[in-house]
C-alpha cells in the first residue's frame, strides 16, 4: 500500500526532476568543463587547462564590461527608493489605487522589445520627445546614445522606469500587511511621521527590501536584450555589460569555451553577492 | 472648522495625490508618444515642435505593418511555441507540487531542495551548454528548443502551486481515497477544480512570459519565417531604419494582446507577483 503511493508520487515529480537532470545539472556539469577547453562549436571541444580564466584576468575589455555592469545596477538603488515611495503614496488610503497601480504596472507586462524600440525613439537626440521636453527648461539635452558620456545613464533611466510597477506591487503588500496597532503604539509615545516611517514601516517591509534587492541583483547583472536593441554595448564599448560581453563571445566568435569561462565568473559573482546579501540582512531585516 | 489633524491628513493626501500623478504622467507619456509616433503620416515624425496630436490619425503605418512586414506570422508562431509549453508545462508543475505538498515519499525533500536550486541558477550558466546539447541533436534553427524544455515544467510554478495544495483540506482526499481512487484520480477530480484560481495565475504568468521572449528565440532561430513575434519586432530596427512611425505601430501592435489580457485579468496577475514576493 505504501510502496504504491511512493510509485505515484515518483510518476508525478518524474517530469520536473527530469527536466532538472536534462536542462540545468547535465548542461552546468558540461560548462564546466566547456569553459577548460578551446571550443568553437564546430569542432570538439580541446583541453586547454585555464588559459580561458588567464586570458580572462588579462583582458582589459572583461575589466571595462565588469565595471559596466556595476555601473549599470546603480539603477537599482534609484528604482527601489521610488518605488517605495510611490508605494507609500498609494498607501495613503486615497482614491483611485487601482488606476496608478494599473499605470505603472503597464511595463512590467509589455514587451522589452516594443518598450527599448520605444525608449530608443525617446533618446533620440534631435527628434526624441526627451531633448524636446528638455527644452522646455531651458536644457539642450545630450546626444544620449551617441555619447560615451550619457549612453549608460540613458540605459539606466529606462531601466528604472521599466522596473517600477513591479516593485512597486510588492512594497504596497508589504505596507499593507504592517500592523496599524504598530503605528498606534508609536503614536502614544509620541512618534512623529518620519519616527514611525523608520522605525515602523522601514524594519516590517525589510523582507521585502531584501527581496527585491536580490531579485534585482540577479535581474540586472543578466540584463541583455535592452542593451542589444537600444546601444549594441556602445558607443565604444560604454554601455558593454558582462553579459553583452559574453554574448558576442559565445553567439557571434563562437568562442563557446571563453564565453563559458566568463559565464561561470558572472555565475560566481551572482552569488556571491547573494551570500553576501543573505549574510548582511540578518543586520537589518526583521522577520516577524 | 477643521482640527489640526483633519488638515494634516489634507495635506498628507494631496502630497500623495501629486506625487503618484507626476509618476503616473512619467509612466503614461512615453506610452502616448508611442501612439501618437504610429498614427502620424511616414516622415512626419521628424516634424520639430513634434504634434502630440497628429491633425489627421494616418493608420496607413499599422495597414503597412500588418500587411507588409512578417508580424502577423510572427503572432502565430509565437502562439504555436507557446502553446505546449504552457499547457503542458502548467500540468506537469501541477503534479509533481501536488506530490511535493501533499504525499509522502523516500527523498522528497531532497527532489524538492534540487527543484529550488534550479531557481537560483543563473540563466546565462546554462545557455551555452544547453545550446551545445541542442546543436548536437540537430534542433537549432526549429522550436523544439523553445517548447520542450518548458514541457517539463517550472521550479517556480511547482514551489508557488505546491504553497496553495498545501491549504487544501486533508479531509478532501481522504473521503476520495475511500471512495476508491487512486492519487492520479484524486488530482484530477478534486484537486484541480479548486485549483482554478492559482492554476490560472500561474498559466497566466507562463503566457506572458513566452509572449515576452527574446532571448531564447534570438539563440536558436535563424529563419525569418520561423521568427517569433518578439524577433519581428527587433528587426525592424533594421529593416526600418528610423522609420519610427512602422517600428511605433509595429510596437503598438506587440503590446495589444499582453495588454488586453491584463486588463482582463489584473486580479490574477497582481496576486500572483505578490505572491512570488512574499515568499522572500
Amino acid at each position: 500500500m505504501k510502496h504504491k503511493e511512493y510509485m505515484w508520487a515518483y510518476l508525478f515529480v518524474a517530469a520536473p526532476i527530469l527536466g532538472f537532470m536534462l536542462f540545468a545539472f547535465i548542461p552546468i556539469s558540461y560548462s564546466v568543463y566547456v569553459s577548460f577547453t578551446d571550443y568553437s562549436g564546430y569542432k570538439a571541444p580541446v583541453l586547454n587547462g585555464g588559459d580561458n580564466y588567464v586570458r580572462l584576468i588579462n583582458d582589459e575589455l572583461f575589466w571595462k564590461t565588469l565595471l559596466n555592469t556595476f555601473y549599470a545596477a546603480l539603477g537599482i538603488p534609484i528604482g527601489m527608493a521610488l518605488a517605495l515611495g510611490f508605494a507609500t503614496a498609494l498607501n495613503q488610503k486615497i482614491r483611485g489605487i487601482r488606476f496608478f497601480r494599473t499605470i505603472f504596472f503597464l511595463p512590467t507586462i509589455s514587451s522589452i522589445i516594443a518598450l527599448t524600440l520605444l525608449w530608443k525613439w525617446i533618446f533620440n537626440d534631435t527628434y526624441g520627445l526627451l531633448n524636446y521636453l528638455l527644452q522646455y527648461i531651458g536644457i539642450q539635452g545630450p546626444a544620449w546614445l551617441s555619447s560615451e558620456t550619457w549612453a549608460m545613464p540613458a540605459m539606466i533611466i529606462q531601466g528604472v522606469w521599466g522596473g517600477l510597477g513591479i516593485n512597486i506591487v510588492l512594497y504596497l503588500a508589504a505596507l499593507q500587511g504592517v500592523p496599524s496597532s504598530f503605528y498606534e503604539a508609536a503614536e502614544i509615545d509620541g512618534g512623529n511621521r518620519w519616527d514611525k516611517f523608520r522605525h515602523i514601516t522601514i524594519p516590517c517591509i525589510s523582507p521585502t527590501t531584501l527581496f527585491v534587492l536580490i531579485t534585482s541583483i540577479i535581474g540586472a547583472l543578466q540584463d541583455y536584450p535592452r542593451f542589444q536593441i537600444m546601444t549594441e554595448g556602445g558607443p565604444n564599448y560604454s554601455t558593454t555589460t558582462i553579459v553583452y560581453y559574453l554574448f558576442q563571445n559565445a553567439f557571434r566568435y563562437m568562442e563557446m569555451g571563453f564565453a563559458s569561462a566568463m559565464a561561470w565568473i558572472l555565475g560566481f559573482i551572482i552569488l556571491a553577492i547573494t551570500v553576501l546579501n543573505f549574510y548582511l540582512s540578518k543586520r537589518w531585516v526583521h522577520y516577524e | 472648522m477643521f482640527s489640526k489633524k483633519q488638515t494634516s491628513e489634507w495635506v498628507r493626501k494631496s502630497f500623495a495625490y501629486l506625487f503618484l500623478s507626476i509618476g503616473a504622467l512619467m509612466m503614461a507619456i512615453p506610452f502616448l508618444w508611442m501612439v501618437s509616433t504610429s498614427l502620424k503620416p511616414a516622415g512626419s515624425e521628424f516634424e520639430f515642435p513634434p504634434q502630440w496630436i497628429p491633425t489627421n490619425f494616418d493608420w496607413s503605418n499599422y495597414s503597412f505593418v500588418l500587411l507588409e512586414s512578417d508580424i502577423v506570422q510572427g503572432f502565430f508562431n509565437t502562439l504555436l511555441v507557446i502553446l505546449l509549453p504552457c499547457l503542458v508545462g502548467l500540468f506537469t508543475s501541477a503534479l509533481a507540487a501536488y506530490a511535493f505538498g501533499r504525499m509522502q515519499f523516500p527523498a522528497k525533500n531532497l527532489l524538492f531542495t534540487l527543484l529550488l536550486a534550479t531557481m537560483m541558477i543563473p540563466g546565462v550558466v546554462t545557455m551555452i551548454p544547453t545550446f551545445i546539447l541542442f546543436k548536437n541533436i540537430g534542433w537549432i534553427d526549429s522550436w523544439l528548443p523553445l517548447i520542450v524544455p518548458g514541457m517539463f515544467g517550472a521550479a517556480a510554478a511547482v514551489f508557488l502551486l505546491r504553497q496553495f495544495f498545501m491549504t487544501i483540506p486533508k479531509e478532501l482526499e481522504d473521503a476520495a481515497k475511500v471512495d476508491g481512487m487512486n492519487p492520479f484520480q484524486t488530482f484530477i477530480r478534486i484537486i484541480l477544480p479548486l485549483s482554478k484560481p492559482a492554476l490560472i495565475t500561474q498559466g497566466l504568468l507562463g503566457f506572458l512570459a513566452g509572449y515576452n521572449d527574446y532571448l531564447g528565440p534570438l539563440i536558436y532561430i535563424n529563419t525569418p519565417e520561423k521568427f517569433t513575434l518578439q524577433l519581428v519586432l527587433a528587426s525592424f530596427q533594421g529593416f526600418y531604419t528610423s522609420q519610427w512611425t512602422y517600428i511605433m505601430a509595429g510596437s503598438v501592435l506587440a503590446l495589444i494582446p499582453t495588454l488586453l489580457l491584463f486588463f482582463f485579468s489584473q486580479k490574477y496577475f497582481v496576486e500572483g507577483i505578490t505572491l512570488t514576493g512574499m515568499k522572500g
